[in-house]
């Protein structure tokens, strides 16, 4: 079976501006078809684009270890441990005899961002490839050195075996330079077939030390002589700092230094909690010019119909004219989210001989390393970030900020090591939120209730304000210096943004998708997972309800009735089966059941979610009952690791979906803690989530860490209509709107 | 100077008495279990168990726990050797970031030590003080019941109570 | 001890005149119906039953723990035992489906089933029954429209004699003033009104009003303090003890929005009672606050001063507070029971009671607070010990519960500590007492989250 995304998209018309889409899906490797054309130069695969070098992925020493690199970081979702699992299995070595080093600019190739659910794609087709080309390199080097034919030989256990024996470990055989070489375009890739270790569920290798207290995250990192530090915020976006008494608080014990720059405001003391007791003593004495100006909390959907945008037509589709049929109508709003993690930014960065070096839960050391040499006007190669873990990430977090005010302060300290933590007010109240999303649908049937014309408009902020540039730092910016916001420009599709997941994977005869891309970002907004697509997704798979409804159709059917993709079917065939779905079986009063479905990307993994849930009719409350999910990711390096991921962000998205939203007044954010941006918790949780994968040996890795976000949301939201008869198109379906939608 | 016994050592506080034993435990011990999420007492990260039942560390002084009994996730076991609750979590495979595990762990701790034959709801009312961004609450809650089942069957009250020897 | 003595000899004396009374106790049965269909009531008149259904609170009383609304089975401790709420959802068997709208009324303004059988009063039928006929058809069609849930109502776990339904009958002849309401036209419509809902529907007195051995409520102490679920429901009237006095104004936002920036949020079972209030028109609750303000009657000019200090010393920058007072009370503790407690209240409370942040989600400034100034120390007890929940995925007040952190010793040194800080009361007598009962679990407390609203006029803004 042969992965087609290219065939869904690329025979319809792209408009100009998004030629790329075409490219990338026509020239995306599929890894195990190799040598089959016979055009000239095709690109590395993977990351091995733009570092070709295979020492930049694997490194053999003359005693028989092994070290792989990867620019890619763990943020809890086992990109470590899959990694492992793919060197282990091309390199035929024990994954627990590989170590492995992930994102440092000290180290590691650069690989931008971890995000996106790219990491598969990017390292582990990498990683793959570097593995297969090194062990063919040791294959060859034995085969000179036993004069045996590379046929004859095979590889078990970290060496190379002959016919008759006779063993040569790859640390005898490795020799100073072998692997430093660029890659070929082409590997010779083990037939999955016959895999030991891809593909099974190999317990996650950061575990043992997250359960047990060991060194888990940069929070836990305890260099010698560390001092602790606090910034204190400017009480609202663009604050200025009029005045503070900064002398009173040095002289607080255990203080060691307050670091004021511009409206940067720090203290540093030898003891975490004396730093924390002098930050609220800062905080006490300062005052502040405040100037920011929000918008009414509730009023950002025809705020931003109102804001100037930059619209693009991304899809369009011109086939039979519609019939005269039904119309149906539709509008969609999200409000800003956030990501909430539950421990708030942390980093330590240390200036030693002009050096600064920078431990940080960022998602990308390369970008952070710029921005932050920018910020401080050293040159990058005299600042290396160093990535440890946080908690968890979700996107464009506090994560690079916090390691700007580490270096900022530490700048101010050489020779000492400096650890910052957020609090969490900070945290909620300055991170970048997930932008609030408008969505409109259009849509006609002709006289036979098929879908005849369909259109989605979709209106949004940037979803990435990631360094980039120094200004896209709270450091950077509240400084002397005071660097400005960069521009905020839209992301290029196929990912997109505002616009990710806009374009619908269901073929209609004639369809229109535009992107209304708005630069003016009254809340700081970035990347949160899955981006636009969760709005989209919920959305398109809402208004597919309405139609299936309207066309007197059940959902399931009527979905696959526009699919021609046949892994897409797959999925919702093997969700709706192990749901037990049907609609013929009416449910108790009460209770509801929905469906959703998407590709994240329309060209990464594919996941439906069936959900049951239950409505209490006089509070608007809801209760999850269960969830059941498909997940196609391509080639599965690890199922366990896979259906963790998906569980996750069904459990996640409920959360965002039934509760979430940032709340604001005229001048400061108000969400600043769990009491004032709650989210799920146990007793709100379902009975059952059941995730089921569909492995398909030998096709691409498919990103999955954010599949489940909008066809989760989608599934929840038609589950409640079903429920309550009534249809909710505005994020969250708080308990307030399902009560006020509900007849008495 | 305080005196507290931490997973069974008795130690010398120097740190303040109005110091919350969250950073007592992590800044003067050096220990990683109890972590900061939100120093307010909504989200549980940095629960420990105090004399046999589950405290929020961020918002109890030192002069409350003083002379008491302090477990953390250390004194659950090490990664070579881990404990019933510990090997139950790394066996459900029940993390993704594991930020918040040590605290669900601590607050499941202490009550299998008071009701080893906990109902699910039970365990979800009384992880109910413990928020996980990542979702993993299906494989937390699978791993509180496995936990158990261990605790039950091995009727070893030595490696049940947790407390490094 | 000696309130259970005079229960037991007024039973025997009850024993006696239900015999008496047998032949004026007994009510006839009202024919079964078959369950009328929802379809069938007017949707305004729904609405309006469901409107007096949430100033009435019912799903509270009538809703188990995770039960199915409605459905009954919530346990009710009293004196003299458990009684369990039944099922009104409109089920044939189990719940009031086969009640005609005859016997709703009949129940309401009577206190009798369907059946005949006499109910007790915890089923608040001494206010219920001013409710007017009007009303009572409105109110009617709310449950009668809900979906039938079969459950079974436990059966009540009384002492005797309270365990002979027969013996109500008398107790209705001593206690029960039927309705329904009488205007009183020497008053505004606004204080009619209020009054109608605060002593009929709403049933405040019902916690607020201070009860006899017979679980009646005293008739002379309107308003004049009561008990609910281990907490005191405190004085609406003159002896109001909230240190800012009330007005209508702050009452009624209060009342509807679960909270007050001078007074507080509510909590405990008054938690439930603003939820459900939050839903009521403006003038509906504006005329609930313009009658308890007529219980409560104007402050003193002490009082009045008394308030203003307090408002005062809220909102006077505390913020050297956290650091200061903090290190030098934490230094002064341990040497006496005062200092200890000064102690815990810096390190443990005073980090999100400083004032700092803004009601309802910031820690109310113990000036403020009504619990410092309360006739015993129960509320500060229950709130210190459990805490409150958050409210399923609502901005919602969270704070975490000592009951595993602070010692009874502790406790008692905080509470005292706080009353003598921050009230200008003499110390409460029970205060060991009332922790031991609380912690031990003794005093059963109920918690509920709290469910606040922020109009927009309101600034919840703190310090930055």
């Amino acid at each position: 079976m042969r992965s087609m995304p290219s065939l869904v998209l690329s025979r319809r018309k792209v408009l100009a501006g998004t030629g790329a889409l075409v490219m990338s899906f026509a020239s995306a490797p599929s890894l195990l078809l190799r040598a089959t054309e016979g055009q000239g130069s095709p690109p590395l695969p993977g990351s091995l684009k733009q570092s070709p070098y295979l020492d930049s992925w694997i490194r053999i020493a003359a005693d028989g270890r092994i070290t792989v690199l990867t620019g890619k970081v763990e943020l809890g979702q086992g990109v470590k441990t899959a990694l492992l699992q793919i060197a282990a299995e091309e390199l035929d070595v024990p994954l627990e005899t590989i170590t492995l080093v992930t994102a440092d600019t000290g180290q590691t190739a650069n690989e931008g961002f971890t995000a996106g659910s790219r990491s598969m794609h990017d390292s582990g087709t990498a990683i793959q490839n570097a593995a297969a080309q090194v062990r063919a390199l040791l294959l060859d080097q034995a085969s000179q050195q036993l004069g045996v034919t590379v046929d004859q030989l095979r590889t078990e256990a970290g060496a190379v075996i002959a016919p008759d024996g006779t063993r040569r470990s790859y640390g005898e055989l490795v020799g100073a330079e072998m692997l430093h070489v660029e890659a070929q375009p082409r590997s010779v890739l083990k037939d999955p077939k016959g895999f030991k270790v891809i593909g099974k569920p190999i317990p996650r290798i950061d575990i043992p030390a997250k359960v047990t207290g060991g060194t888990a995250y940069v929070h836990d990192l305890r260099l010698p002589g560390l001092l602790h530090a606090r910034v204190v915020r400017p009480p609202s976006y663009g604050a200025r700092l009029v005045e503070v008494n900064a002398a009173a608080v040095e002289k607080m014990p255990g203080v060691v230094k307050v670091v004021r720059d511009g409206n940067f405001l720090a203290v540093v003391a030898e003891r975490e909690f004396l730093a924390i007791k002098a930050m609220r003593a800062l905080a006490a004495s300062a005052r502040w010019q405040e100037t920011a100006k929000l918008p009414k909390q509730d009023d950002f959907a025809s705020l931003l119909l109102r804001l100037p945008a930059q619209d693009s037509v991304i899809f369009e589709e011109h086939g039979a004219p519609a019939a005269a049929g039904k119309k149906l109508e539709a509008s969609f709003t999200r409000a800003y989210q956030m990501h909430a993690s539950i421990g708030p930014a942390c980093a330590v960065a240390k200036l030693e001989d002009g050096t600064l070096t920078v431990w940080t839960h960022t998602q990308g050391v390369y970008p952070d390393r710029a921005a932050i040499a920018q910020m401080l006007h050293l040159p990058p190669e005299r600042v290396r970030c160093i990535h440890m873990e946080g908690a968890g990430c979700y996107g464009h977090n506090g994560a690079d900020d916090a390691a700007a005010d580490a270096a900022l302060i530490a700048r101010a300290l050489p020779g000492r090591p400096v650890r910052v933590q957020w609090m969490r007010e900070q945290e909620h109240a300055w991170e970048p939120y997930g932008p609030a999303m408008v969505g409109k649908a259009r849509a006609a049937l002709d006289a036979n209730g098929r879908v005849a014309n369909w259109e989605y408009e979709v209106w949004s902020n940037t979803h990435s304000t990631r360094p980039g540039g120094a200004g896209s730092l709270l450091a950077a910016r509240d400084f002397g210096e005071a660097f400005a916001e960069p521009a905020p420009k839209p992301l290029p599709l196929p990912d997109g943004g505002g616009d990710r997941n806009a374009i619908p994977l269901y073929k209609f005869p004639n369809a229109r998708v535009v992107h209304h891309f708005i630069p003016t970002m009254p809340v700081r907004v970035s990347a949160l997972r899955a981006l636009g697509a969760y709005v989209n997704v919920f959305s398109i798979e809402t208004f597919m309800d309405e139609l299936a409804q309207a066309a007197g159709v059940d959902p399931v059917e009527f979905r696959l009735q526009y699919l021609e993709d046949a892994r897409a079917r797959d999925v919702i065939s093997v969700a709706a089966e192990r749901f037990g779905w049907t609609s013929a079986k009416a449910l108790p009063r009460g209770r509801g059941r929905g469906f959703g479905f998407s590709r994240y990307k329309n060209y990464a993994a594919y996941c439906a979610v069936a959900m049951e849930v239950e409505v209490a009719r006089e509070s608007g409350r809801v209760r999850p009952i269960r969830a059941v999910a498909a997940v196609d990711s391509g080639q599965v390096i690890n199922p366990d690791g896979l259906v963790n991921q998906v569980e996750g962000a069904i459990i996640q998205s409920m959360s965002w979906t039934l509760y979430e939203r940032v709340s604001f007044d005229e001048r400061r954010i108000t969400s600043i803690d769990w009491s004032t941006y709650p989210i799920m918790r146990f007793d709100a949780v379902p009975e059952s989530i059941d995730v089921h994968v569909i492995d398909r040996p030998g096709q691409r890795f498919l990103g999955s860490g954010e599949c489940g976000q909008g066809p989760a949301a989608a599934a929840l939201g038609n589950a409640i209509a079903n429920a309550i008869g009534q249809r909710l198109r505005d994020l969250p379906l708080s308990r307030d709107r399902i009560k006020a939608a509900m007849p008495v | 100077m305080t005196k507290l016994t931490v997973n069974g050592r008795e130690h010398d506080i120097s740190s303040a008495p109005d110091t919350p034993l969250l950073y007592v435990l992590r800044d003067e011990l050096v220990l990683n279990g109890a972590k900061f999420g939100c120093g307010l007492g909504q989200c549980g990260a940095c629960t420990v168990v105090v004399d046999g039942t589950a405290v929020l560390s961020c918002v109890t002084p030192l002069l409350l726990v003083a002379g008491k009994s302090v477990t953390t996730v250390e004194g659950l076991g090490t990664a070579h050797e881990p404990g019933p609750m510990q090997r139950a979590f790394m066996q459900e495979q029940a993390a993704q970031c594991g930020y918040c595990i040590p605290g669900m762990m601590m607050c499941a701790h202490a009550l299998l030590q008071n009701n080893p034959r906990a109902t699910d709801a039970e365990i979800r009312t009384a992880l109910q003080p413990n928020l996980c961004r990542c979702g993993t609450h299906m494989r937390i809650l699978r791993a509180v019941r496995r936990a158990a089942e261990t605790m039950r069957t091995a009727q070893a009250p030595a490696s049940a109570r947790g407390a490094v020897p | 001890m000696t309130g259970r003595l005079i229960a037991l000899l007024v039973a025997l004396v009850l024993i006696l005149l239900v015999a008496a009374a047998f032949a004026v106790a007994w009510k006839p049965a009202i024919a079964p119906v078959a369950p009328p269909q929802a379809a069938s009531f007017d949707q305004a008149l729904v609405r309006r039953g469901a409107a007096l259904a949430e100033i009435g609170n019912c799903i509270a009383c009538h809703t188990a723990p995770g039960g199915k609304t409605l459905a009954g089975g919530r346990a009710l401790p009293s004196p003299f035992g458990t009684i369990f709420s039944t099922n009104i959802t409109p089920d044939a068997d189990t719940g009031i489906g086969s009640w005609p709208g005859e016997a709703f009324q009949r129940s309401m303004r009577q206190g009798v089933d369907r059946a005949g059988r006499h109910l007790y009063p915890v089923f608040p039928y001494d206010h219920f029954t001013l409710l007017t006929d009007d009303d009572n058809r409105a109110l009617y069609a709310y449950p009668m429209t809900r979906e039938p849930v079969r459950a079974q109502t436990p059966a009540n776990e009384l002492r005797f004699p309270f365990n002979i339904r027969i013996g109500l009958a008398a107790w209705k002849l001593l206690y029960l003033h039927k309705g329904p309401y009488q205007p009183d036209r020497s008053r505004s419509d606004a204080w009619n009104r209020g009054a109608y809902l605060v002593e009929g529907i709403a049933h405040c007195g019902a916690c607020h009003t201070p009860r006899n051995g017979l679980g009646a409520e005293r008739r002379g102490e309107l308003l004049a303090s009561g008990e609910a679920e281990g907490w005191t429901a405190y004085a609406l009237n003159q002896a109001s003890p909230a240190p800012v006095p009330w007005d209508a104004r702050a009452l009624a936002f209060y009342l509807k929005n679960g909270w007050h920036e001078a007074h507080g949020i509510s909590r405990g079972p008054m938690a439930e009672v603003t939820q459900s209030l939050a839903s009521i028109s403006d003038s509906d609750v504006g005329a609930m606050a313009t009658y308890i303000m007529s219980v409560m009657g104007e402050p003193s000019a002490e009082r009045r001063k008394r308030g203003e200090a307090a408002l005062a010393e809220a909102r006077k920058n505390a913020a050297g507070a956290t650091e200061s007072s903090g290190d030098s009370e934490t230094e002064r503790g341990g040497a006496n029971n005062d200092g200890a407690g000064a102690a815990i209240y810096a390190s443990a409370c005073a980090v999100c009671h400083d004032g700092e942040r803004a009601l309802p989600f910031g820690g109310i400034h113990f000036a403020l607070s009504t619990e410092m100034y309360g006739p015993n120390a129960k509320n500060l007890i229950n709130v210190t010990l459990f805490g409150l929940p958050g409210a399923e995925g609502e901005q919602s007040p969270i704070m975490p519960g000592f009951a595993d952190a602070l010692g009874d010793d502790e406790l008692s040194a905080l509470v005292s500590y706080l009353r003598r800080r921050f009230s200008d009361q003499p110390q409460w007598n029970d205060i060991d007492q009332d922790i031991r009962a609380a912690h031990s679990g003794r005093r059963p407390v109920a918690i509920h989250p709290t469910h606040v609203a922020l109009p927009d006029d309101a600034s919840q803004r703190g310090k930055p």
